[in-house]
């Protein structure tokens, strides 16, 4: 009943391809963003901020990126965490290395590098697909972790290319708290977000989507193969990179190359399985889910059967539970969380009388 | 209703038909050691419908793909407005003008009927990746004009109701009609069809005749067509070009070649 979009009528084409064209979402939509940017810094515990708001915003931004590269432009990549080290590294040797670089400038050149990189991993694309790619791309993340270990000028020669986040300091005002680092990494992936959207709904978007569904129909209407694979495979590294950048500086703080392992790739990659591949939203979704649910595990087990389990029993338990729902959400809905979002919203749009 | 249509059309014919835009000389081309076509030559010209028949793997379908750049003949020359090719890709042919649709239909399934049609346009959008990021201003209004022009394709395919619909949902005659309007959209001078006709039962080949004598009518667009429905083809061509095993066995007006006695033999065998 609340649901409905009776009476809003279109009369433009500017309305009608608004990113909300309706009105309840636009209202949902300030709702949500009010709760995040206001409500949650003020009542959030520090533990919430920084163990699991921070960590399911930056792994938003990279799932993104890899939803841009397989959900829209359909090339398969294990790389995704190597990008992030490539926008990490590269921020902070931006920050170290030129006096008085502002931090968001630094984010934005990380995320450059990193979509440079990508690029050129990309370049195996433009000759092999699927699974052949996915195992090229493995390429990019090993070499570039190994990269970052053996040349220690990356890490201003720090033992095991460790590197330590300078501070965060925009216009004189230093980020160091965990809210204000909250706000600035929710405010980055806002942003992001909605210039994503932007990309997949455009003409650009249209094109990678030509290239993933059917690649010749796609030649035949004069999109170059080539440009649009490669700007998904540029576009989505600068998104990795730009996580990346973050997750050194709003989330840990100090990170090293062997942290940007084939399991975070990996990890990302479910992300877009669970959440929806080729979806803004499932992006979001999936990298809740995964970052969410083993916490959720754990805090259940330990209420359940509080001290009756040995340690190592209730850890591997979690595991097994996690793995088992994962495969159930796969069978229920093999699009992914965004697709019972969009279902749900389609009967929510008739309800309660559904003819 | 279709005979009256394709009479209007054949009357009309020596009216608007006019120079050579398309010339293939001496095409051959093999695959390994097939040959698909041999030594092929003949003409389309501005705003007729030329056909292309014959039985399977005569080697029509090839003949388009030469035409569209996505396969290179061995030998021969083709001539788009009085200028030689060499070497060509499908961008460059989509980039003069040339569009098509396919035997088998390769629309973007995962995306509605009106992305779709909307693709067909791209290489007429000229906006950048950033500022399709930024969409505001300049993208922005480029996508409303472009959907404009997509909206009156919508219009004359009569599949408004569907605008929204992911294509991977529609049935089969209404797939090959968006595949038509992706082709439509890009305003082409030269269109050709790939069977657009196959599989359809006798309305929707009425409909899908109705609309590309209608392309050619309103809009003047050269039309290429393959099809194996003999009625449609000698109905609403102005020449016919039939192929057999790669080589050209009859060229020119529909009554013409229905009585070609090679054309007979390759549709029917011969008595020995």
């Amino acid at each position: 009943m609340l649901y409905r979009e009776a009476g809003q009528f279109k009369a433009s084409y500017k309305e009608d391809q608004q990113i909300f064209p309706i009105r309840q979402d636009r209202v949902g939509m300030a709702v949500i963003l009010a709760i995040f940017f206001l409500a949650v810094p003020m009542f959030a515990s520090e533990y919430w901020l920084q163990a699991i708001l921070i960590p399911v915003l930056i792994f938003s931004l990279a799932a993104i990126g890899l939803n841009i590269l397989t959900g829209y432009a359909g090339q398969l990549s294990l790389g995704s965490a190597a990008f992030m080290a490539v926008g990490a590294f590269g921020a902070y040797n931006f920050m170290l290395r030129i006096d008085g670089m502002p931090f968001i400038v630094a984010l934005i050149l990380g995320g450059l590098c990193s979509a440079l990189v990508g690029v050129a991993f990309g370049l195996p694309s433009l000759r092999i697909k699927g699974f052949y790619l996915a195992v090229a791309t493995l390429a990019a993340q090993f070499f570039i972790v190994w990269a970052l270990v053996k040349f220690p000028w990356f890490s201003n020669h720090s033992s095991s290319g460790v590197i330590s986040a300078q501070e965060v300091n925009i216009l004189g005002f230093a980020f160091d708290t965990p809210v204000l680092k909250y706000l600035l990494t929710l405010a980055v992936v806002v942003v992001l977000a909605l210039l994503a959207k932007n990309l997949v709904r455009s003409t650009t978007g249209r094109r990678w989507m030509a290239v993933r569904d059917m690649d010749v129909a796609a030649e035949v209407i004069g999109i170059r193969p080539m440009r649009a694979k490669l700007s998904a495979f540029a576009v989505s590294s600068f998104y990795c990179g730009v996580a990346g950048a973050l997750y050194a500086y709003t989330y840990l703080g100090t990170v090293e190359p062997e942290g940007f392992n084939l399991d975070l790739s990996f990890k990302i990659l479910f992300m877009i399985i669970i959440g929806g591949v080729g979806s803004i939203l499932g992006s979001f979704l999936g990298a809740a889910f995964i970052v969410l649910l083993p916490i959720f595990l754990n805090v259940f087990m330990h209420s359940v059967f509080a001290g009756s389990l040995p340690a190592g029993l209730g850890s591997n338990l979690e595991l097994i539970v996690f793995g088992g729902l994962i495969i159930f959400f796969l069978i229920v809905e093999p699009h992914g969380l965004a697709r019972l979002w969009t279902l749900a919203k389609d009967k929510l749009r008739l309800w309660p009388f559904p003819h | 209703m279709m005979n009256d249509m394709a009479q209007d059309a054949t009357a009309e014919g020596g009216r608007r038909i006019g120079e050579v835009i398309l010339d293939l000389q001496h095409i051959s081309l093999s695959f390994g050691g097939v040959n698909a076509l041999t030594d092929i030559s003949f003409d389309v010209r501005e705003h007729e419908i030329r056909s292309i028949i014959g039985p399977n793997g005569a080697g029509k379908s090839s003949m388009l793909n030469v035409m569209n750049g996505v396969y290179h003949p061995q030998k021969g020359n083709i001539l788009f407005r009085g200028e030689p090719r060499q070497k060509m890709d499908p961008h460059t042919a989509a980039a003069q003008g040339i569009a098509r649709t396919f035997q088998n239909i390769a629309l973007f399934k995962g995306m509605t009927v009106l992305d779709n049609i909307m693709t067909g346009r791209n290489l007429k959008m000229k906006c950048n990746l950033l500022e399709h990021a930024l969409f505001w201003g300049k993208a922005q209004r480029e996508e409303i004009e472009h959907r404009k022009k997509v909206e009156d394709v919508i219009d004359f395919l009569e599949i408004q109701s569907i605008r929204k619909t992911p294509v991977g949902r529609l049935p089969y005659g209404l797939q090959k009609r968006v595949e038509l309007g992706r082709a439509l959209a890009a305003e082409p001078t030269l269109l050709l069809l790939d069977e657009p006709m196959a599989g359809m039962n006798v309305e929707e080949k009425q409909d899908m005749c109705r609309f590309i004598l209608d392309v050619n009518d309103q809009f003047g667009t050269t039309i290429v067509l393959i099809e194996h429905d003999m009625g449609v083809v000698m109905d609403i061509s102005d020449r016919v070009v039939v192929l057999d095993y790669g080589k050209k066995i009859g060229d020119g007006p529909p009554d013409e070649v229905k009585n070609n006695a090679d054309v007979i033999a390759a549709y029917l065998g011969t008595s020995h």
